[in-house]
């Protein structure tokens, strides 16, 4: 099968000018994954582990290597690839999902979940019933989807959060620690979800601090202390992982 | 394509569009401005996509509302070349145009929202009257049309319309920047420029227009260009921002890799200050 996503050697530094100092979170990363597939990143804290997610999501830039995502239209290459294919790919294929919400005030709890879909096209009626169903699923109380997140609790911010970054069809799904701090109804509407997503075909590469959480989901792991380790040793030789 | 190579000494250099296979709506090259001794713009290229937001970033006197104001066909450009993808002057150098063609397409084709309200409405015609001004300009003469489409871009902007024969210097801030922004998109324009739309409002009323804003956005896909100090404006708003200094473009990127993950040392300063 091809793979959906063939990172090859990618590392990321990051310079910091005010201090004339460039930091080395990885180098020689390789890995691929294949559609419906499930990749766990795993390592110590500070590590890097969300760095990567950024950097394939291009919220971060890659200072080498390659990254290369085979998306409908073709190859590209999530490293180099132009901002405004990046912005395509944000919209139609690549999700991230995190456990905080930006939440923006005036907006309304099923507004926001209904975004990426409206973003997409979607009539307004359509979107607000997924969004609701989503809602639902996630275990947000009916009565404060109209209310503004703003004033959310943490864990009520979070579910919110979880609807609006799963409610949009994707192929590649970007997962930093979605499950931290959720309470086990809506960790448990997260985790049916994402076997649903994954048995669809969806592809995932996630960073779960309880990864007994989504144990039975995780099919291999990219671990970044091989990477940093063989680089370490080797003086910079190619690190495989994850295959 | 030259824009989209970042200018950072560390990152790699991006390759072209492929899977976004539209050209760019608005196409700057090489622009040049000078206030005397003064270099407000220094070899500025510029793309943006159709149904794109460009935010536009970097300290007071770095260039940016020059660059705005060029872009508006306001003010004169020294050197370098503008086009916008609209039907008749598609390929066509707007700075070479005559200043009837100039009027033409900023009546047409650009909407613009000021900072200063003043700039942007006549203060002793009502909320109404201003929009319906734009229209007249494009050759509208029948009143109830008029009326009829005012009312539409006002609604559109979540203007109260109990309160469209008010004057402007009757309305707060907030109201003011709304009957501004109706006026703007009156006419549907293709290119819509928006320069620090919400920095003299309070932080309520500032996420209002900043919400209707975005749902107008949304709702329409007018490209857009927006200047702002406000990096929390910009992150909501923009989908790639530059960071402008002296004049010239330091870095091009996504909002929020600009933001988090800065290559330039000055954007690194830039977005430090503002967290």
């Amino acid at each position: 099968m091809t793979p959906l996503l063939d990172v090859h050697d990618l590392a990321k530094t990051f310079d910091v000018h005010q201090l004339g100092r460039r930091i080395i979170v990885f180098e020689y990363l390789s890995f691929k994954l294949l559609p419906g597939q499930f990749l766990l990143v795993t390592g110590a804290n500070g590590i890097g582990k969300s760095t990567l997610l950024r950097c394939l999501y291009r919220t971060y830039r890659s200072t080498a290597g390659q990254a290369l995502y085979n998306a409908r239209a073709g190859q590209i290459d999530l490293a180099r690839a132009a901002d405004i294919d990046i912005a395509y790919l944000r919209r139609e294929e690549i999700g991230f999902v995190t456990q905080f919400l930006r939440p923006r005030p005036r907006v309304s709890a099923v507004e926001l979940v209904a975004e990426p879909l409206l973003t997409l096209g979607r009539a307004w009626d359509d979107a607000e019933r997924e969004a609701k169903h989503w809602l639902a699923d996630f275990g947000l109380k009916a009565d404060i989807w109209p209310a503004y997140p703003t004033t959310f609790s943490g864990g009520e911010q979070q579910k919110v959060n979880l609807a609006r970054a799963l409610i949009a069809p994707r192929r590649l799904l970007l997962l930093d620690e979605p499950t931290a701090s959720l309470d086990r109804k809506a960790r448990e509407a997260l985790v049916r979800r994402l076997a649903d997503l994954k048995s669809q075909g969806v592809a995932m590469l996630g960073v779960f601090h309880h990864p007994e959480h989504i144990g039975h989901l995780v099919d291999a792991e990219v671990s970044l202390e091989a990477a940093r380790s063989v680089l370490h040793r080797n003086g910079g030789e190619p690190a495989h992982v994850g295959d | 394509m030259l824009a989209f190579s970042s200018p950072d000494a560390f990152g790699q250099p991006l390759d072209a569009p492929r899977l976004v296979m539209t050209p760019p709506l608005l196409s700057a090259r090489g622009l040049q401005r000078r206030y005397g001794a003064i270099v407000a713009l220094k070899d500025v290229d510029l793309d943006v996509y159709p149904g794109e937001v460009l935010g536009i970033v970097g300290e007071s006197g770095s260039g940016k509302s020059t660059l705005l104001r060029l872009l508006n066909l306001e003010e004169p450009a020294d050197g370098g070349s503008y086009t916008l993808a609209v039907a008749e002057y598609a390929g066509r150098d707007l700075f070479g145009l005559d200043r009837f063609q100039k009027r033409q397409m900023r009546v047409r084709h650009i909407g613009i929202v000021y900072q200063h309200p003043h700039l942007g409405l006549r203060m002793g015609t009502t909320s109404g009257g201003n929009v319906a001004d734009r229209l007249i300009l494009a050759g509208e003469r029948s009143f109830s049309r008029l009326r009829g489409a005012a009312r539409e871009a006002l609604n559109a902007s979540e203007f109260p319309l109990e309160r469209i024969d008010d004057l402007p210097r009757q309305l707060s801030g907030g109201m003011q920047q709304r009957v501004q922004l109706a006026k703007a998109i009156a006419l549907r324009p293709a290119l819509l420029l928006l320069d620090e739309p919400t920095s003299g409002l309070d932080v309520s009323v500032q996420a209002r227009v900043l919400d209707t804003l975005k749902r107008l956005q949304r709702e329409t896909r007018v490209t857009t260009v927006i200047v702002s100090h406000d990096l929390g404006v910009i992150r909501t708003l923009a989908d790639r921002v530059i960071v402008m200094r002296r004049g010239r473009v330091v870095e091009v990127g996504l909002a929020d890799q600009v933001l988090d993950d800065p290559q330039d040392a000055y954007t690194q300063q830039l977005v430090h200050a503002k967290l």
